[in-house]
């Protein structure tokens, strides 16, 4: 009889961990769809596009400007020390070059505005949601789609690939600084070396990828907060709002580094 | 007394409890709000009075049963034809909900940019107008952390009237606020309500501050709505659920009528 509950109660939760993902993946469609509606929809809030790219541009510049050059101080020593076992030091320009506008750059710039705007976005919303706010929207015929979230999802589109074209040349420096500079690599060769190596192709792919990043850091975490009440233990209140922006940065992140694989064994 | 503007026919609405369990709030309720009145809905917590406000504005489904407003049925409605019906509504809500990164100013003429044509010169004569109705000159550059509670639901009052909806409904609109400072709002909303004869829904269980208002009063207890044409009607109820709520809540019902007078 036990055995026969414990088996009933494993069924019972199968069938509505399964219901509950079928629902929410559901809900994260429209929840794209009705926002994708809000571009066409009037009037266009310019202004408040602009504050966004603000806030998630802009305000993110200093993370990004010292990820991207410690990152590319790091892989200019590490480079340097791999390189030089083979006598290669030659090369450390393409290779910094390319991890850089191949990987590191899309993803630690997406990984960085995850942490710092995408959270922000998400409890900001959130807490919209539990304060009624977006309730007083629909009940003034406003679309909330279109006012709140739109304009999130235009300025992070904009404002992540531009992040991450900065990233790539901070992080070209950074390695040209511990590479030349302190490690003493010939600079002829290092810049020769990145020209030769790096293609269009290679760009492309970074700036694809930011996209796609970008496209998954405002999705998750905007549809996290407005849909916070829908979200399983989620709790109430303040608590809520706590537990959905952790969880919409996991899921970002997470979500981040599987299509980053997924794209470079698509696109290399 | 002419057709209810809005009605609940037979409406049903649970949930699912954090433990899995459901919780049936609506049991098949019926009742009618008609034009032009104050209809306050009252009872205990968790009786489902606000769910009943978040039903009629399409916030929330019913699980089953017809909810009328016109003459027109929500439940079936999509979107587009929601918003079309919410136009008549303006909602003063539990926390208000102003927005909070919008000034005084910006969310009493949010309304009105957002859904009216007009331009920039009108609407700040139309917000100026407004807020030396409700007494909030001088403060429209503030945002909404920097006003008291009594003046967060002035703004939200005249944020709701902007569009001049034909329904006003009010969720709990005194909570927080000190007894004198409820009486306050009690009576701006009874000066308003003579003044543009909107239909009027306050969600309350501050019975006793409100009864004078109150053309009709709705009692919601366990799934069920009982409606009372008038205050006597209710005093006098045999029912002995009414009988204790009566007691409960309007114990000094007329200390407070001789407050109010």
């Amino acid at each position: 009889m036990k055995n026969k509950n414990i088996i009933v109660k494993l069924i019972e939760g199968l069938g509505s961990n399964t219901l509950y993902f079928v629902s929410d993946v559901g809900r994260m469609g429209l929840f794209l769809l009705f926002t994708i509606f809000g571009f066409f929809k009037r009037p266009f809030r310019h202004k408040v596009l602009l504050k966004e790219i603000k806030l998630i541009g802009a305000h993110s510049f200093l993370v990004i400007f010292f990820t991207a050059a410690f990152t590319g101080m790091v892989l200019g020593v590490q480079g340097y020390y791999t390189l030089s076992k083979f006598g290669s030091e030659g090369l450390l320009g393409s290779a910094v070059a390319l991890t850089l506008i191949r990987e590191l750059g899309p993803v630690l710039t997406a990984l960085m505005v995850t942490g710092r705007a995408g959270s922000a976005m998400c409890a900001e919303i959130g807490i919209m949601r539990i304060s009624q706010q977006i309730d007083a929207l629909e009940c003034m015929s406003i679309d909330p789609y279109r006012f709140l979230i739109t304009p999130k999802f235009l300025a992070t589109m904009i404002a992540v690939p531009l992040l991450t074209l900065m990233f790539n040349v901070v992080g070209i420096f950074g390695g040209y600084l511990s590479g030349v500079i302190l490690l003493d690599v010939n600079p002829g060769a290092f810049f020769s070396g990145m020209e030769h190596s790096v293609l269009n192709k290679d760009i492309n792919l970074g700036i694809i990828k930011s996209m796609v990043f970008a496209l998954i850091i405002v999705w998750v975490c905007t549809s996290r907060g407005f849909q916070l009440e829908k979200i399983r233990f989620s709790g109430f209140g303040a608590e809520s709002v706590s537990r959905v922006t952790t969880q919409a940065v996991v899921l970002s992140s997470i979500s981040i580094l599987i299509w980053d694989y997924l794209l470079t064994a698509m696109l290399l | 007394m002419g057709e209810p503007i809005i009605k609940f026919i037979d409406v049903h609405k649970s949930f699912e409890t954090p433990t899995g369990e459901t919780q049936r709030v609506l049991k098949g309720v019926n009742f009618g709000i008609m034009p032009g009145m104050t209809t306050v809905i009252g009872g205990g917590s968790g009786q489902g009075k606000s769910v009943a406000i978040k039903l009629v504005l399409g916030l929330m489904q019913p699980d089953s049963g017809q909810i009328l407003v016109n003459g027109e049925d929500i439940t079936k409605m999509d979107r587009k034809e929601l918003n079309e019906v919410r136009k008549n509504f303006g909602v003063l809500f539990q926390s208000v909900a102003l927005f909070d990164s919008l000034t005084v100013f910006e969310n009493v003429a949010l309304p009105l940019r957002e859904k009216t044509k007009q331009n920039k010169k009108e609407i700040h004569e139309k917000v100026t107008s407004s807020l030396t109705q409700f007494d909030l000159q001088g403060h429209e550059e503030k945002f909404p952390a920097q006003l008291s509670g009594g003046m967060q639901k002035r703004v939200g009052l005249a944020r709701a009237l902007q569009l001049q909806p034909e329904i006003m409904l009010f969720d709990e609109p005194t909570t927080g606020l000190d007894p004198t400072r409820s009486l306050e709002i009690y009576r701006l909303f009874h000066k308003i309500q003579r003044e543009l004869g909107y239909t009027s829904i306050i969600v309350s269980h501050d019975i006793p501050k409100i009864f004078n208002l109150a053309d009709r009063i709705v009692v919601m207890h366990d799934g069920k709505a009982k409606v009372f044409n008038s205050s006597e009607e209710i005093q006098w109820s045999n029912d002995p659920v009414i009988q204790d709520f009566v007691q409960v809540t309007m114990g000094h019902i007329y200390q407070s009528r001789q407050e109010n007078e």
